[in-house]
């Protein structure tokens, strides 16, 4: 059950459309209409020169791979091409321009138009000056574009299968370009791996929505007895139950994202990739065998995984959220080790099925976001029942008995003063931070820069990294925010602002998230602290309200714990900078708002509608009290 | 006197200020003086709008007095303060709602790990009772705040006496004269009965008895197709009861009718029965104790019959005008609907008395919107507010076992207005996260977004069937009233792993014809 099984059947089976993506449009054919001899290496000079006069090909409409037409690059496509002949393809109806479909005549002879290989042709010339001249070499050695490999293999290769890498190959694959994935799982210290489709899949949102909601099924089987329901008193959870059905619905989804790639024919390699050399690969798959691809351009996307103490024990005997859901036994007495939204969503779920839960916490709780929904939500666990070791850091873990689970003795350290504290639980999962994985990417032979402290990829915002033909998106990147939605949204307009003409960037403002903590924290836009920094206290007014939701009223549960602010802009309008809320369903109520605020939102226009009645999202209707007043915002009994 | 007084008031612009200004400065210590009436303003009805625009107008200062009267319904219910919403309506409805959707998270749980005995039986009383002590704790909360804002509350049946004055009547038939210099009638609307099928009056029970029943209804045919029927019978197929719904011609008339299929499709799904364009003709007491209902099949002519516990009827409601004597006052009412009707002031043809909430003509039957319609009034009288209520992209939620939450226009009426044309419609079929383990069928999951198909694409309509569509629609009901175009809400970043994601992520449109069927995530 760790591994699921049929994955790695599968990942050994070579897919079948390799290559396919070419067959969608006939790139060799196209090529072979140009006069070869003025065809220099440096297509891409075109787009570093911008001299491009009106009647030219706009640059995404450039041929990937018009280099000098060598035979034996030539064949080594069209073998690849051999095993499923290209089915007859309608015209793209998402051609990138005008000229495209003219160029994808299936007769080579027919395919370029007077004026565009005229056109062309000038280009070239150009490029070629500008490349004897010596000047543009020598930028593009800097940005490691000398050295040009022949043919590429791939328009695309993207490095890392998860949910930004994918999403980028399906929409480059839209514009028939030839797109290859990579994805690789180094298995984690104790030996967990996992298929296609990154952390969100695997070993982030989707199992984890899935146990925070099977933790709520608990607490609604208690609130059921309330509604009238004969639920028994004592209702037992069987950890290995769920972790098998959750398991199973990864596979699923792993196995939907191999067959996606198949149709959308991306070439997909269960194999390790780094940098060998300007617009260069090499893979390495898990028997060790090593290939080579090129491509006109590269998207790292290889996302981050958990950190470790760097402690005595620490990789041998803790584990990390890459291990915990799909762990084939019950993980027992746990300490969970951090405070991030990981950690506190994973001690939330675990302390839902009745387990004993420690979270130790070295400062405090979700940093970055609103500390005063911080605060609430840390609040909330404890009253549930989860212990909380402030101001401690684990300095040592040692194993007293092995098994399923075991028991191991956790030695801790007072971040304030020389006091130790001792511990003994079955499972210790780590949650402290998470790193990204460039460092072992081949980048420095690219000249790709990361910032060395973090391991993080500084890119434009157009996502591109210092090296002009090399793309890095996701949870990799400096100073965004790491989520699957955006990495996605990142990913897709990439493609379409390489492949499809867009000029559309990704917004990395107003993203909402939502925390899965037992009570659900959604969020979008600032955090309170941020907001009084970037506009100052007095220009900004906080509406807050505690409620109750209805549901929660049989059962008499929880009153005054679920809570709702904003923040407002006071000198604009009082425009709505900031949405928290804490309460059940807060992902679903949640993302409406971020719509609104993307549209500008402001108190009065949230004071004009009207609410649903009786759902918890009416709340944001009727907000009067600002926090400067310091009215009331508890709920009387009813 | 009193009428004299009125005349004035209407006709002078002058007087009313002198007034205002002589009561605002005696607020306080001569808050009784109200001027020639006993109070600033009198409202006929204690629910939602009633009390909001009472609550608000004491805020500013005003003498104000509530009169509210539950007649009892046939079967003999009745209830406290509060009106529809908190005793026979959203509130109840929405627990009874939850109810049903606990049972079927109990079954869910099993496929998480929980290890619930079976089998797993539901006690009618137990959770009725839940409800019922509920909603008086919300009656006794009303009752309290009016207290708390000075407001004084008189369970009376009011009807009018002349322009200012109401007579009201207590349970005892003692009597009370009230005056008053505005009126407001918020009295809300009861359930209808049908008028021609024997023996419905005397052994059916309506949404107004449904809530309040001790024990269990037991096998029940809910008749009609509103949102009330509807809800009604999936809460109680959800419970566990055997439940038919008849109807006589579509479901949801006024929703958009690709959704209010996909409704009681998921209905028939959950088990719920339909007896499709039939309209019962009689209904008779069994010597068990059972009713015989009798019905007509419309397209067959066939008559057909079945037993039942108990019958529902939810056909619709009539305003509560007929006790007012509305004509004493000169308010004059739709003679087809007997609503009151009303211009975008909300005053009826007298013009210091108005009509809010379900009572009016044309306005939308909700809790919410006659909370505001009532709150905006009372500013507008008492405190230098000209803000209108805005009556157009109000959403709302039906809360049947797959919820239906939509704001803006039906595919329909988007169409009917802008022309197929100009109308371009975004869809997807989803599956919720929590439905893969749980092994629950999505197939009526469905999203639509109706917008115009001129760039922006502005949203004319949101329509989300799914689990927590009130939380769902919501927000975007706020991005519709700041006049989100297509683009925006694309351009919106999901939250992961939700349902309300997938608004965001609506790129099929129906007239590409392309599968709207989402796929991986």
């Amino acid at each position: 059950m760790k591994i699921p099984y049929f994955l790695l059947e599968l990942d050994q089976t070579e897919p079948s459309l390799e290559g396919g993506a070419s067959a969608m449009m006939p790139v060799e054919e196209y090529w072979l209409c140009l006069p070869a001899s003025h065809i220099r290496p440096f297509v891409q000079t075109v787009r570093v020169m911008g001299a491009c006069p009106p009647c030219c090909w706009f640059p995404m409409s450039l041929p990937p791979v018009p280099g000098p037409p060598r035979a034996p690059a030539g064949l080594r496509r069209s073998s690849h091409n051999a095993a499923p002949p290209p089915p007859p393809l309608p015209p793209p109806s998402s051609a990138p321009s005008p000229t495209a479909p003219a160029c994808s005549s299936a007769d080579p002879k027919l395919c370029p138009s007077p004026s565009t290989s005229a056109c062309r042709q000038e280009k070239i010339v150009q490029s070629g000056m500008a490349y004897q001249d010596g000047s543009l070499q020598k930028l593009l050695k800097m940005n490691g574009l000398e050295d040009f490999p022949g043919p590429y293999d791939y328009d695309l290769i993207i490095i890392g299968g998860g949910s930004g890498g994918l999403a980028a190959a399906k929409a480059t694959a839209k514009f028939n370009k030839k797109v290859m994935v990579l994805d690789y799982v180094t298995p984690t210290p104790q030996g967990t791996r996992w298929g296609l489709g990154g952390t969100c899949v695997n070993v982030g949102c989707i199992p984890k929505k899935l146990m925070h909601q099977a933790a709520l099924l608990g607490q609604a089987l208690k609130d059921s007895r309330d509604y009238g329901w004969n639920v028994n008193e004592k209702v037992k959870h069987d950890w290995e139950k769920m972790t098998e059905a959750v398991q199973n619905h990864i596979g699923s989804l792993n196995w939907g994202y191999r067959v996606a790639l198949r149709e959308k024919r991306v070439t997909y390699e269960n194999a390790y990739g780094q940098f060998i050399g300007p617009h260069r690969v090499k893979t390495t798959n898990n028997k060790g065998k090593e290939r080579i691809y090129t491509a006109e351009r590269f998207l790292v996307a290889t996302g981050e995984r958990p950190r470790y103490l760097g402690i005595p024990g620490d990789k041998e005997y803790c584990i990390s959220s890459d291990d915990i859901f799909s762990l084939p036994y019950c993980p027992g007495k746990t300490l969970v080790v951090g405070a991030s939204y990981v950690a506190l969503e994973c001690a939330g779920f675990l302390a839902g099925f009745g387990l004993d839960v420690t979270v130790m916490v070295r400062s405090i709780l979700l940093r970055g976001f609103d500390q005063e929904m911080a605060q609430k939500i840390g609040e909330h666990m404890e009253e549930h029942g989860i212990k909380f070791i402030k101001q401690f850091v684990p300095i040592k873990v040692e194993q007293i008995e092995a098994g399923t689970p075991g028991r191991l003795r956790v030695v801790a350290k007072s971040t304030r003063s020389d006091e130790t504290i001792e511990g003994e639980y079955n499972t210790v999962l780590l949650a402290i931070g998470r790193d990204s994985c460039t460092r072992n990417l081949g980048l420095e032979t690219v000249g790709v820069m990361i910032n060395e402290k973090t391991g993080k990829i500084p890119v434009t915002d157009e996502e591109q990294t210092n090296v002009p033909y090399i793309y890095a998106i996701g949870d990799i990147l400096e100073g965004k925010v790491e989520l699957t939605p955006v990495a996605i949204q990142a990913g897709r307009l990439l493609a379409q602002r390489l492949y499809g003409g867009s000029t559309v960037l990704c917004d990395y403002e107003n993203v909402p998230t939502t925390v899965f903590t037992p009570l659900e924290y959604g969020s979008c836009g600032l955090s309170e602290e941020k907001a009084i920094h970037k506009f100052g206290e007095e220009n900004i007014e906080v509406y807050h309200s505690y409620f109750w939701p209805l549901e929660w009223t049989i059962p008499s549960r929880d009153n005054n714990k679920c809570y709702a602010k904003i923040i407002c802009n006071i000198k604009d309008n009082e425009r709505v900078v900031g949405f928290h809320l804490l309460g059940p369903n807060a992902g679903e109520v949640t993302q409406g708002f971020a719509a609104a605020l993307k549209c500008g939102l402001t108190k009065q226009q949230l004071d004009n509608t009207i609410g649903i009645h009786p759902v918890c999202a009416e709340v944001f209707t009727t907000l009067s009290v600002t926090k400067r007043s310091g009215g009331s915002i508890l709920q009387a009994g009813c | 006197m009193a009428a004299l007084a009125a005349v004035l008031q209407s006709r002078s612009l002058g007087f009313p200020w002198l007034l205002r200004t002589w009561a605002g400065g005696a607020r306080g210590a001569a808050r009784g003086a109200a001027g020639l009436h006993d109070y600033d303003l009198l409202v006929i009805g204690g629910g939602s709008g009633g009390l909001a625009c009472a609550k608000e107008a004491a805020q500013l200062g005003r003498k104000v007095a509530v009169v509210d009267y539950v007649d009892p319904s046939p079967r003999g219910t009745r209830w406290g303060l509060g009106g529809t919403c908190v005793n026979v309506g959203c509130i109840p409805k929405k627990l009874m709602h939850q109810a049903a959707l606990l049972g079927g998270m109990i079954q869910d749980a099993r496929n998480y790990g929980w290890e619930v005995a079976q089998p797993i039986l539901h006690d009618w009383r137990k959770m009725a009772e839940a409800v019922q002590n509920h909603v008086k704790s919300l009656n006794w909360g009303h009752r309290v705040q009016l207290q708390d804002r000075k407001v004084k509350y008189f369970n009376i049946k009011a009807s009018f006496v002349d322009q200012h004055t109401v007579r009201g009547v207590t349970k005892g038939g003692k009597e009370t004269l009230l005056s008053a210099e505005h009126i407001v009638i918020a009295t809300g609307g009861r359930p209808k009965y049908p008028a021609h099928i024997e023996g419905a009056l005397e052994y059916g029970i309506t949404s107004d008895d449904i809530f309040w029943l001790k024990e269990s209804p037991g096998k029940t045919l809910v008749v009609g197709a509103s949102y009330v029927a509807l809800e009604c019978a999936g809460f109680l197929t959800g419970i566990g009861l055997d439940t038919t719904v008849m109807m006589r011609s579509i479901p949801l008339r006024g929703f958009d009718q690709q959704m209010s299929g996909l409704v009681t499709e998921h209905m028939v799904a959950h088990g719920t029965r339909f007896l499709k364009g039939c309209t019962a003709s009689r209904v008779e007491r069994l010597p068990s104790g059972q009713l015989q209902v009798t019905w007509k099949d419309l397209a067959s002519g066939k008559e057909d019959m079945g037993t039942f516990d108990t019958v529902l009827w939810a056909i619709g409601r009539i305003p509560e005008t007929r006790s007012l004597n509305l004509e004493k006052a000169g308010v004059n009412t739709n003679p087809d609907n007997q609503k009151i009707l009303v211009n975008t002031q909300e005053a009826t043809s007298v013009p210091h008395i108005y009509a809010i909430g379900d009572v009016a003509e044309g306005r939308p039957e909700l809790t919410p919107t006659a909370i505001m319609a009532g709150k905006l009034l009372a500013q507008r009288l008492y405190g230098q507010s000209a803000d209108l209520m805005d009556y157009d992209n109000v959403p709302t939620t039906v809360f049947t076992p797959l919820e239906y939450g939509c704001v803006g226009l039906s595919e329909e009426e988007a169409v009917a207005r802008h022309g197929d044309d100009h109308v371009e419609v975004y869809h997807a079929y989803y599956k919720p996260l929590e439905f893969t383990v749980a092994e629950r069928d999505a197939s009526q999951c469905y999203i639509k977004m109706v917008c115009l198909r001129e760039p922006p694409q502005l949203v004319l309509g949101l329509h989300f069937l799914g689990p927590n569509a009130g939380e769902v629609t919501q927000g975007f009901a706020l991005g519709i009233k700041c006049g989100a175009s297509y683009t925006q809400v694309m351009q919106t970043v999901g939250i992961h792993p939700t349902c309300a994601e997938e608004v965001a992520k609506l790129r099929i449109s129906k007239r590409s014809g392309l599968d709207p069927t989402v796929t991986g995530c």
